[in-house]
């Protein structure tokens, strides 16, 4: 069990996080037709929505309240009022999300009840517009935990509570947020593969793959549809990815009574096994002959590639599950993780992360406890500490605005285990250091602490 | 050209081999090349075995005269390192097109890629590999070099060992008569010292002479050449005024050495620096060597020392991977790194040898072997693919140790496998070389995908489901099983 160090600083040295309304708009982006939109001033959204463009190349739909100077001390109802009426007529959309910042939330306004006013007083101009908040204030968590308030919310509101016939052939899954849009699509279609329907919520595939419509449209044009989430309750079983779905999970199934079953990782041999074998158990089906050829492949990748891994010294800093994701990932290919850095201490899942500590901050936390190892693992912020440490970075999570095509990478079940573990192994070989005569005098670096880096002979 | 099959019987004339010596008159005139079966022969030919001890003297072009195949199809894929020119990397060859071969161009095209690499690369020299087919089509690549030497006054050194002449250790061995014959002695040191030793047959693959260096550094002894890992042209040329000098891999160069011993009387002897009785053994048999062609007696003692202070410190390290090795089981599967003293070191560690293979070893080796491992069984001369899967794939063995080769073989049969040949990525010479070689076998065979890799998929076992704890059950379950444990609590996926 690790130990969970809290933050101690006072000034955060490059910040690792991003905020909590940023995953929110994130997972409201999944849903199709929909419109989020921040309620705050408009600096919390333009940061927000430049991140995003620069992560997925896309255009986002992402508005603002507008928080102004009248308005942050009067209160801002009214911006909130005035900005949905707006997007209505606007851009018509079939969702807004609305996601509350650090100043509103600051201010102490009755958010819930400003909505619920709005919603009573212009039920005619919303009648085709659902609305949905979620309390993400900036001051708390990170995009995991405004993801997870998001999709909950979205439950609450939208899916309908009344106990309805269930459809043996539906499940519902609740992916975590650094699931990206390639591991979407291998969900539908592996879920396909059993004969079995897939409603996924948030479903990023439709609305961030990267495809040219042929119209402009101000919202998202794909995602999962409103209707869908309506009916979630049909589902037979419901499968939530992360820790941080355990709660959205939960009050589906206290809303509809649609058991639930929690994946910590769906990355790796066995998670994918225990996947496969679920939907083969609620299908019937027996296990396609694709899929027992990926699984061999991976099996096949595993032998490969775990040369490179081990004894390997890593270093991880990430929001919590996808640090779970990845940790247990690098341990599972015979590799230590030197440090583990998480975002936030809001999740259960650190204390399974399998590494000796992990410390609650920043991008400076890594710089400080990743001295010697041979990979750090972290989002683009990194490749400054990776340029100062000399040691090579692996790109994941969020932001990635300096590589093309994160969106794209599979990352879970079989193939995904596959892709990870070359990308990794190929990092590795292309930063073989050569050897040297100074490397190697280990009568000279006796004195020297020779425990830095794996090891001081190691060139793979 | 004429001079080729004279040059090789006259190699395999070789006194100082003590496999020729145990043979009788006509089999030692038949040489120890057994010709290739066609259909099942495997190795490299001449023309390989005289590029891979040749081409890590650094800062020499090496220029394959050929065809593309020769030079094309197998160059950058040496872990020899340099601590300085990285010329030798840089592939060169004529690559002969059809026109060339039927008009006769081989020889002009040569002569003019020589003087581009000079122009353009400035080496301190330019060795020129003959191949088959420009042996074959008789271009006089002595000649055209002999030419080349001195229009550009710069050594150009003719490396006649075409593939079909036989296999990669003639090749070494015709490697060595090329040094022989153009370049050893043609360079006089500016000075000389009685601590200068020759070490022949150590390319330095990645890097692990260093891990030696500093070991005779600290005696004072000097490498004058080593031939020819991270080599300089020049120390090769001046490697005739070392006073004495190890043979490591004896049946490259032992040649050369004795050549070498004949002409200006450098006594030397075969040792390895892999394992630590055998580096301590190298050590003592070097200043000893020395201490007999005039160098101080003290040297002696200064070196027992250090032996014992580097043989304590890498027992003690050693020995910190015993709880995790004892009664692991190793197959050693090679010709490369694969002294008895190897296997004397993973056995006093707690390991088992339950096969070694002794196609490459010496008699003495095989015999000491024999002593250590006290049953026969455990020893053989090779093994076929199948049975070594065979073999594998019934787990006799939790870990393999070979050459690329077969490691396909132990990796499909799901077995732990670590390289110690050639093409290995990591230093095992000296005494930190032998704690690294533990280190690695040991995060192979702990590395946790072999676990991973042998389960079958819940869906083709059964037994294992049941096997499982209750909590994770249904993660390998059947219709029935799941619906029963639909109530169980619904994290029963997330615990593992």
């Amino acid at each position: 069990m690790a130990r969970i160090v809290p933050r101690t600083k006072s000034a955060t040295v490059n910040p690792l996080k991003s905020s909590q309304p940023l995953g929110a708009a994130l997972a409201f982006l999944g849903v199709a037709g929909a419109m989020p939109l921040f309620h705050g001033s408009q600096g919390c959204t333009s940061f927000a929505l430049v991140r995003l463009v620069q992560h997925f190349a896309e255009t986002v739909p992402l508005q603002t309240t507008a928080m102004d100077e009248v308005a942050t001390i009067l209160g801002g109802a009214d911006q909130l009022e005035e900005a949905i009426l707006n997007l209505t007529t606007r851009a018509n959309p079939k969702l807004i999300g609305v996601c509350t910042t650090a100043l509103v939330e600051s201010r102490g306004e009755d958010l819930a009840g400003d909505i619920a006013r709005i919603k009573a007083e212009h039920d005619e101009e919303l009648a085709r517009t659902m609305v949905v908040m979620a309390n993400t204030p900036d001051f708390h968590g990170a995009i995991e935990d405004g993801w997870a308030a998001a999709v909950a919310a979205m439950i609450e509101v939208i899916t309908q509570s009344d106990r309805q016939a269930r459809d043996t052939r539906k499940i519902a899954i609740l992916p975590g947020w650094n699931l990206t849009v390639a591991d979407i699509e291998h969900l539908h279609d592996t879920v396909e593969s059993f004969g079995l329907e897939a409603v996924i919520l948030p479903d990023v595939s439709g609305a961030l793959d990267g495809t040219v419509p042929d119209d402009w449209i101000p919202t998202t044009y794909g995602g999962t549809a409103v209707d869908d989430i309506r009916k979630l309750g049909t589902a037979i079983k419901c499968v939530a990815i992360g820790e941080h779905m355990r709660h959205p999970a939960e009050v589906l199934q206290n809303l509809t009574g649609v058991p639930y079953v929690l994946f910590h990782s769906l990355t790796g041999l066995k998670a994918a096994d225990q996947f496969i074998s679920l939907l083969s158990a609620l299908s019937g089906v027996a296990v396609p002959a694709k899929l027992r050829r990926r699984r061999a492949q991976l099996q096949d990748t595993l032998l490969d590639a775990h040369f490179h891994f081990n004894g390997k010294k890593i270093a991880i800093a990430a929001e919590p599950d996808q640090l779970y994701q990845l940790a247990t990932f690098f341990v599972g290919m015979g590799s230590e993780i030197a440090a583990a850095v998480a975002t936030t201490d809001t999740s259960q899942i650190l204390e399974k992360v399998p590494a000796e500590m992990v410390q609650v901050g920043d991008l400076g936390d890594l710089e400080s406890l990743a001295a010697g190892a041979d990979l750090l693992v972290t989002h683009s912020h990194g490749r400054q500490a990776a340029e100062r440490l000399g040691i090579p970075l692996m790109r994941v999570g969020f932001p990635i605005f300096d590589r093309l095509g994160s969106q794209h990478k599979l990352t879970i079940l079989y193939h995904g285990a596959r892709d990870l573990i070359l990308e990794a192994a190929n990092i590795f070989q292309a930063n073989q250091q050569p050897p040297t005569p100074e490397r190697l005098d280990l009568i000279r670096n006796r004195e020297m602490k020779d425990d830095l880096h794996s090891s001081p002979l190691a060139r793979l | 050209m004429s001079s080729l099959s004279a040059k090789i019987l006259n190699l395999f004339s070789e006194p100082a081999c003590e496999r020729n010596r145990g043979k009788d008159a006509k089999a030692r005139k038949k040489g120890c090349s057994k010709p290739q079966t066609p259909g099942v022969a495997a190795g490299g030919c001449a023309f390989d075995g005289a590029k891979i001890v040749l081409q890590p003297i650094t800062d020499v072009a090496h220029l394959v005269h050929a065809p593309l195949a020769c030079e094309g199809n197998s160059w950058d894929n040496r872990g020899a390192a340099s601590s300085g020119p990285t010329l030798w990397r840089t592939s060169f060859t004529t690559d002969l097109t059809e026109l060339d071969v039927v008009m006769g161009h081989g020889e002009r095209k040569l002569m003019k890629a020589i003087r581009q690499i000079k122009d353009a690369h400035s080496p301190q020299a330019i060795f020129v590999y003959t191949t088959c087919v420009t042996a074959l089509i008789g271009d006089d690549i002595e000649a055209v070099c002999e030419r080349a030497a001195e229009q550009f006054g710069l050594p150009v050194v003719p490396i006649n060992a075409p593939g079909f002449a036989g296999s990669k250790n003639l090749g070494n061995k015709l490697a060595g008569k090329a040094l022989l014959d153009h370049v050893i002695g043609t360079v006089e040191p500016d000075e000389t010292s009685p601590y200068d030793i020759n070490i022949l047959g150590e390319f330095n693959l990645s890097g692990e002479f260093w891990l030696v260096k500093p070991l005779l550094d600290r005696l004072g002894i000097r490498v004058r050449a080593c031939i020819s890992g991270d080599a300089r042209y020049r120390d090769v040329a001046s490697a005739h005024r070392a006073q004495a000098a190890m043979i490591v891999c004896s049946k490259a160069f032992i040649n050369l050495a004795r050549k070498m011993e004949e002409r200006w009387d450098i006594p030397f002897f075969e040792g390895s620096f892999y394992g630590i009785t055998d580096t301590s053994e190298a050590l003592r048999q070097i200043a000893g060597l020395l201490v007999r062609k005039g160098a101080d007696p003290e040297i002696l003692g200064r070196t027992e020392a250090l032996i014992a202070e580097e043989e304590s410190l890498a027992w003690k390290k050693i020995q910190a991977f015993r709880p995790k090795l004892e009664g692991k089981r190793v197959l050693l599967n090679t010709g490369g790194v694969k002294s008895w003293s190897v296997v004397h070191a993973l056995l006093e560690i707690g390991l088992e040898i339950v096969g070694t293979s002794v196609k490459k070893s010496t008699l003495e080796d095989k015999e000491r072997i024999k002593q250590i491992l006290k049953d026969e069984h455990h020893i053989f001369e090779s093994m076929a693919p199948h049975v070594l899967y065979a073999t594998l794939s019934e787990h006799k063995a939790d870990i393999m140790l070979s050459g690329s080769r077969t490691q396909f073989i132990a990796l499909k049969a799901k077995i732990p496998w670590l390289d110690i040949n050639q093409e290995r990525h990591h230093p095992y010479a000296g005494y930190d070389g032998m704690v690294e070689l533990v280190r690695q076998i040991s995060l192979a065979i702990h590395n946790p995908i072999w676990r991973e890799v042998r389960e079958p998929a819940p869906w083709d076992s059964q037994t294992g489901a049941e096997e499982e704890s209750p909590s994770t059950k249904c993660e390998t379950a059947t219709v029935h099983a799941l619906n029963k444990c639909a109530g169980m609590k619904p994290n029963g996926f997330a615990e593992r």
